[in-house]
This record gives C-alpha cells, sequence and structure tokens, in this order.
C-alpha cells in the first residue's frame, strides 16, 4: 500500500514480517518465525519452531484477529490446517496472499513504542506507554496521560541517555527499563538508517521469564530515500497494485485510479490535484460526473509522456472523455500541443474517446494554433479550465 | 518592496554545472536576476558561460560569499548530495537558500531544517519552484515572463497553481510570489509569508494556496485571525483526492488534524478569508477585493 502526502511524497507501509525482519536486522528481539504462501509451507516453518506457533494473515489493515486472520496452532499439522483456512481470506478487502508462523509466546504484559514524522512541528517524535495492546489512537483519545510524547531532534537522534528519557517519561517498571531503552535505541537505528517515517512496535510485550519482545510492529518507508537502500527493492507489493496504476507505474507516470468518468491529464501535481476537484465541481451539474484518475506528467510533458499517459487513461473502460489540463510554465505551450498531436498519431485507432484540451501561459496562442490546424476530430480546445471541466464533464455525462 | 527577494540580492547557484542548474540560471539571468557566481568543489576556479557573460564557479558557499557578496543560494544539487549542500549554505551563514531538488528524502528535509535553527539562513522548499518578486529578481524556475510587479502577494504549497494563479491577475501584477512547495517538511511556511506580506507595504492583498496533508492551512488560518489585517483570499486543492491510506492513525495523533480539504476550507473562511472554488474563482475574489 502506497501512502501519500497530498499526492506528491510517497511512503511504503511494510507487511508485517517485512517490519518484523526489518527490526531483527537491527537487533531488535523479536520471536522466531518466518512467512508462508501456502499451508506446505506454514507446516515446515511450524515444524522447525518446534513449540506452539501463531499464524497471522499478512495483510495491511487493522482488525485481523477480529476477521479470523490470527489462529493458534499446538503443532505443525494444526498450522497447516490454520494456514489453509486464512490464505485467500477477504480481510476489510484485503485479500490474504502470505501468512506469518511465528513462535507463540505468553505475554505478562504489552507496552506500546514507536518512532514518527511530526510533520507539524518538523520533528521526529518518540511516543511510549506501558498501556500497550489496544489501538494507539484509543488510547490517545481515552487515556493521553498514559501516552508519552517525547520530540527527537533529528541532529541528535536517540543514544542510550535520550532513550531513558523517553522510557522513564513513560513510566515503564523498573525490571524492564535496560532492556527498553536497549531496544528503544535498536528501534531508533531501524528508523534512522532505514529511513522510516514510522517504526510502531504494539504490542511490545514482556514475556512471563522477563524477556520483552517486539511482537507485532508496523513500518513505514520513505521512497525517496530508495536511491540509497538498493536492498529495499522488491519490500513494495506491486501484486495488490490497480493493475492501471501498475501499467502507469511501469512507464514512470504518477497516476492514481479513481471512481470517476472524465479522465485526467495535467501537469504538477497541485494543478491535477486542482482540476479534479474543479471536474468533480463542474460534473454536478451532469449527474454526478466524477474524474477517473490523477495523473501529473511533471514539468516535461514532451510527446511520448503525453501519449504513455494518454494510452493508460484511454485504456480504463470507464473513462468516457479527456481532460488535458496544461498550464506551460517552463514547458511552452507549443511543445505541449505538439505532444498531444503526436500522441493521438502514436495512439490512431486507440484514441476513440473525446479529448477536451485547455492550454493556458508560455506560448499559449502557438499551442493553440497547433491544436486548430491538426483539426483533429475528437480534440475540442476550450480557453477556461472551469469551462473546460464543463466540457468534458458534459461529454462524460 | 517585497518579502525575501528584492533587486539588491545577489544570487549564487549550487549545482549551476548540472544540466537542470545551467538551464535555469539562463531564465534567472534572462530574467534580470543578479547571479553573482556557482558553488562545485570540482569546478572552483573556472567560469560558466551564459549568453557571453561569464559566471564564475566557486569552492564553496563561504568563498563565494566572501567574494561576491551573495545573499541568497537556490539549490539544484541532485537529492543525494542535497542534504549537505544545504547544511554548506547554512554554515555559511547566507540569508536565503532555495532548495529547487525534488525528491529529498524526508530525514534529510528534518535534519537541515534542524540544523537551521537559530542560525541565520531562511530555507524556502525543498521541492519548490522557488520566489519571484517580478521585475526585481527571481530564485528558482518561476517563469518570469508570467506577470509584472505589483500589489498581490502569493504563498503556494504548488508550482503550477502558482503560475496559473499569476496568469490569473496578471495584469494587477504581484510583490512577490512564492512557492513553498508540498513536501511533509518544509523551510518557510505559509504564516512565515503571511507575516512578511502583512510587514510588506507594497502588499495590498495576500493570495493563499493551500492543499490536503497537514494542517499548515488550519495553522494559517489561526495565524491570519490573530495578525493578518491585509484581505486575503485562499483556494484549496485536493478534495476529490483519494485520501493516504495508513495502517496506523500514530501520524493522525499527532497532526490534529483530519488534513482534508474541507477542514482546511473551513478553517480558512471561519478566520474571514474568502475561499475559491476554483483558481479563477479565487483570482475573481481577489478582483473584488482590490477593485481590478
Amino acid at each position: 500500500m502506497r501512502v501519500r502526502w497530498g499526492l506528491r511524497c510517497l511512503f511504503v507501509d511494510l507487511f508485517e514480517y517485512q517490519a518484523r525482519d526489518l527490526l531483527a536486522s537491527h537487533g531488535v528481539p523479536v520471536l522466531p518465525g518466518g512467512v508462508a504462501e501456502t499451508p506446505e509451507q506454514a507446516e515446515a516453518i511450524a515444524r522447525e519452531i518446534g513449540t506452539t506457533v501463531v499464524v497471522k494473515a499478512q495483510v495491511k489493515t487493522g482488525g485481523r484477529g477480529k476477521a479470523g486472520g490470527v489462529k493458534l496452532a499446538d503443532d505443525a499439522d494444526a498450522a497447516r490446517a490454520r494456514a489453509q483456512d486464512i490464505l485467500g481470506l477477504d480481510i476489510k478487502g484485503h485479500i490474504t496472499h502470505r501468512v506469518m508462523v511465528a513462535q507463540a509466546s505468553d505475554i505478562a504484559e504489552e507496552y506500546y513504542f514507536s518512532y514518527l514524522l511530526d510533520r507539524a512541528n518538523r520533528t521526529f517524535l518518540a511516543m511510549a506507554s506501558v498501556e500497550g495492546g489496544m489501538e494507539i489512537e484509543q488510547l490517545a483519545v481515552e487515556r493521553p496521560e498514559a501516552l508519552a510524547r517525547i520530540p527527537v531532534d533529528a541532529t541528535t537522534g536517540v543514544d542510550t541517555a535520550k532513550a531513558a528519557e523517553i522510557v522513564d517519561a513513560a513510566g515503564f517498571p523498573a525490571e524492564v527499563r535496560d532492556q527498553v531503552v536497549a531496544i528503544a535505541v535498536q528501534l531508533w537505528d531501524v528508523f534512522a538508517k532505514e529511513d522510516a517515517t514510522l517504526v510502531e512496535v504494539n504490542p511490545l510485550a514482556k514475556a512471563p521469564d522477563g524477556t520483552v519482545l517486539a511482537l507485532d510492529a508496523k513500518v513505514t518507508l520513505d521512497e525517496n530515500a530508495r536511491f540509497r537502500h538498493a536492498e529495499h527493492e522488491g519490500l513494495e507489493d506491486t501484486a495488490a497494485a490497480d493493475p492501471l496504476e501498475a501499467a502507469a507505474k511501469e512507464k514512470d507516470l504518477n497516476y492514481v485510479k479513481l471512481e470517476g468518468e472524465v479522465g485526467i491529464i495535467g501537469n504538477g501535481a497541485g494543478l491535477v490535484m486542482s482540476t479534479l476537484d474543479v471536474v468533480a465541481y463542474a460534473g454536478e451539474e451532469f449527474g454526478g460526473v466524477k474524474p477517473a484518475n490523477f495523473l501529473d506528467i511533471g514539468g516535461g510533458a514532451s510527446a511520448e509522456v503525453m501519449a504513455n499517459g494518454l494510452h493508460i487513461i484511454l485504456s480504463d473502460p470507464a473513462v468516457k472523455s479527456v481532460f488535458v489540463n496544461v498550464f506551460g510554465g517552463i514547458t511552452a505551450c507549443d511543445a505541449v500541443a505538439n505532444g498531444i498531436v503526436h500522441a493521438l498519431q502514436l495512439l490512431g485507432d486507440e484514441a476513440t474517446k473525446p479529448l477536451v484540451v485547455r492550454l493556458d501561459g508560455n506560448n499559449v496562442e502557438e499551442g493553440r494554433r497547433i491544436l486548430a490546424d491538426a483539426n483533429h476530430p475528437l480534440v475540442t480546445l476550450v480557453d477556461t479550465m472551469d469551462g473546460a471541466a464543463r466540457r468534458a464533464a458534459e461529454l462524460a455525462a | 518592496m517585497s518579502i525575501f527577494l528584492n533587486e539588491n540580492s545577489k544570487v549564487i547557484v549550487q549545482g549551476m554545472t548540472g544540466s537542470e542548474g545551467r538551464k535555469h540560471t539562463q531564465r534567472m539571468l534572462t530574467s534580470g536576476t543578479a547571479i553573482v557566481g556557482g558553488v562545485n568543489p570540482k569546478k572552483a576556479g573556472q567560469s560558466v558561460d551564459f549568453d557571453g557573460a561569464g559566471v564564475p564557479v566557486f569552492g564553496n558557499v563561504a568563498e563565494a560569499m566572501k567574494e561576491t557578496g551573495a545573499d541568497v543560494s537556490v539549490i539544484f544539487v541532485p537529492p543525494a548530495g542535497a542534504k549537505s549542500a544545504v547544511i554548506e549554505a547554512v554554515d555559511a551563514q547566507i540569508g536565503l537558500a532555495v532548495v529547487i531538488t525534488e525528491g529529498i528524502p524526508v530525514h534529510d528535509s528534518t535534519y537541515f531544517w534542524a540544523h537551521a535553527q537559530g542560525g541565520s539562513t531562511r530555507i524556502v522548499g525543498p521541492n519548490c519552484p522557488g520566489l519571484i518578486s517580478p521585475g526585481r529578481s527571481n530564485a528558482g524556475i518561476i517563469p518570469a515572463n508570467i506577470t509584472k510587479q505589483g500589489r498581490i502577494g502569493l504563498v503556494s504549497k504548488s508550482g503550477t497553481l502558482t503560475y496559473q494563479m499569476m496568469y490569473e491577475l496578471r495584469d494587477i501584477g504581484f510583490s512577490t510570489a512564492v512557492g513553498i512547495g508540498g513536501d511533509p517538511v518544509i523551510g518557510t511556511t505559509h504564516i512565515d509569508c503571511l507575516q512578511a506580506f502583512q510587514d510588506d507595504p507594497e502588499t495590498e492583498a495576500i493570495v493563499m494556496i493551500g492543499e490536503i496533508g497537514g494542517d499548515a492551512e488550519e495553522r494559517a488560518a489561526d495565524f491570519i485571525k490573530a495578525n493578518v489585517t491585509k484581505p486575503v483570499v485562499g483556494y484549496v486543492a485536493g478534495f476529490t483526492a483519494p485520501e493516504g491510506k495508513t495502517m496506523g492513525h500514530a501520524g493522525a495523533i499527532v497532526s490534529g488534524s483530519s488534513g482534508t480539504a474541507q477542514a482546511k476550507k473551513e478553517a480558512l473562511e471561519a478566520a474571514g478569508v474568502r475561499v475559491g472554488k476554483t483558481p479563477s474563482e479565487t483570482a475573481q475574489l481577489m478582483r473584488e477585493l482590490v477593485g481590478a
């Protein structure tokens, strides 16, 4: 699953088993376990562990337990049977393709610990509580005093002294304090070195023998940092992506599928977001017509990128009309117009749906002249963004 | 007057010798910006030709400032080197560092922002188009030929919406237009610009453009209510954008806001800001306010 800040930055949530492996690689204590895609694989992992195991659905949503996605198994045969039950399970629209099989642990106490980006204060934040296990937003509302929030300066990070400050603020009991301080330093290592925007352990559990372990974890990674993390390749769940989104990603296009009828192409994330709104607003007049996608072709807007974008949008069966909304800032409108004309040539018979084009800005007269001269039967040129949105909505109604 | 950037600004470019840096340095020069140097440790002592005018390359920001009196740096250094480029500018105590680079890891931007605290450098960006005081100076990639010097101040998270709004109101003109960028962590905020426009005698009215995510617009609304007496019109993009689907809700606890466009619009309207439904309608609201 991909998490967006206003459709700009891309953060990637990991599966629990990926998060667990990442934590373990930084020394955070976790229970033995592995990931399985078949009941037989689950059985083999359980056999190797040799004790009671827990079989957990690997889906990127909460409420797995209630949905029957977390089951105990006393032995390897039972683990196979439980995996059989859970694989394929639909949990809030997420189909379970993998299960994690991990050694089961008795839990004496449950704690909470996380590091995250605090956008509003432009810093990092540690949150910790000795009342773990429950959903953290519930704890934050019901017992805010039980959730310690300690800012972490990006330039100094978390050393043992800072970790102790966080752990003491949360009031961890003396018998686990040193263990939790050590884990807090290790979790910071995960957060900083892996370029995470969230590392959350819930529960951080104390076993009856007093050992503290990370039993479940969520990790979100910053896609912008991919250039220094070749090892993160493959962590993203491309199988779960919409097929059109997957095709767009292959062409390096910033595309998001939506539930509507007007295909949208524009340049710049803000302008494209605005275009979606203006189309939805205009669509109210035509029976609730809505935008079919978000597609930002960026500053360049070359013929090839335009053709790739049009190809994706025209292959969406829900699309009934297309609105190309470009403001020529750095790119001149004549180049954009040539791009559209060339893209339509490249697409040939594939281009079957009406295109409403609005161009403004740098060299707009020349751009409009090029489109007028080409006189393509599918293309309508409209001068204003609001007028073009209205026309595109009308054509899709 | 204008804010942050004026006709006396002396601008250096970090990353001037790269393809983007070179292209935009030419554009800034063409629009009349005083570009006094570039920075590239590997090419120190050389000079880069721009239409017959040689711009000297220095080994670091401090040296460039010492030799040229530069007070603004525009940074085009690619993501992998952007953090150290910003730190270098901050450590040299340059007044304004404009970070154009897109795709900087948030750990790096959070680091350089923290590093700049208590120092004398204002950071604009990252991942932004920069700022322009039309007719005076242009630090970044905003096209200089859209509009002229005038009496409107503009602050926007979005680059292309900045251009669109400048174009809509091109006959009135702008004191300064600032593209602050839409990344999760940015240097100069809506509030910083609102304060500066409030204090700038040339700016008569302010356009503020926001978008979904975070709570910057809600904070700006509170600030406007308490501190801004000049008329402000607003626009918020992202009413129909899909919500970010997060597994955990730890982030929402921290931001204290839903971050939706609707919440931002309501907050701005509650602060007395007139918010347009489309960029054109927003421009029309501004025309009514300034009588043009």
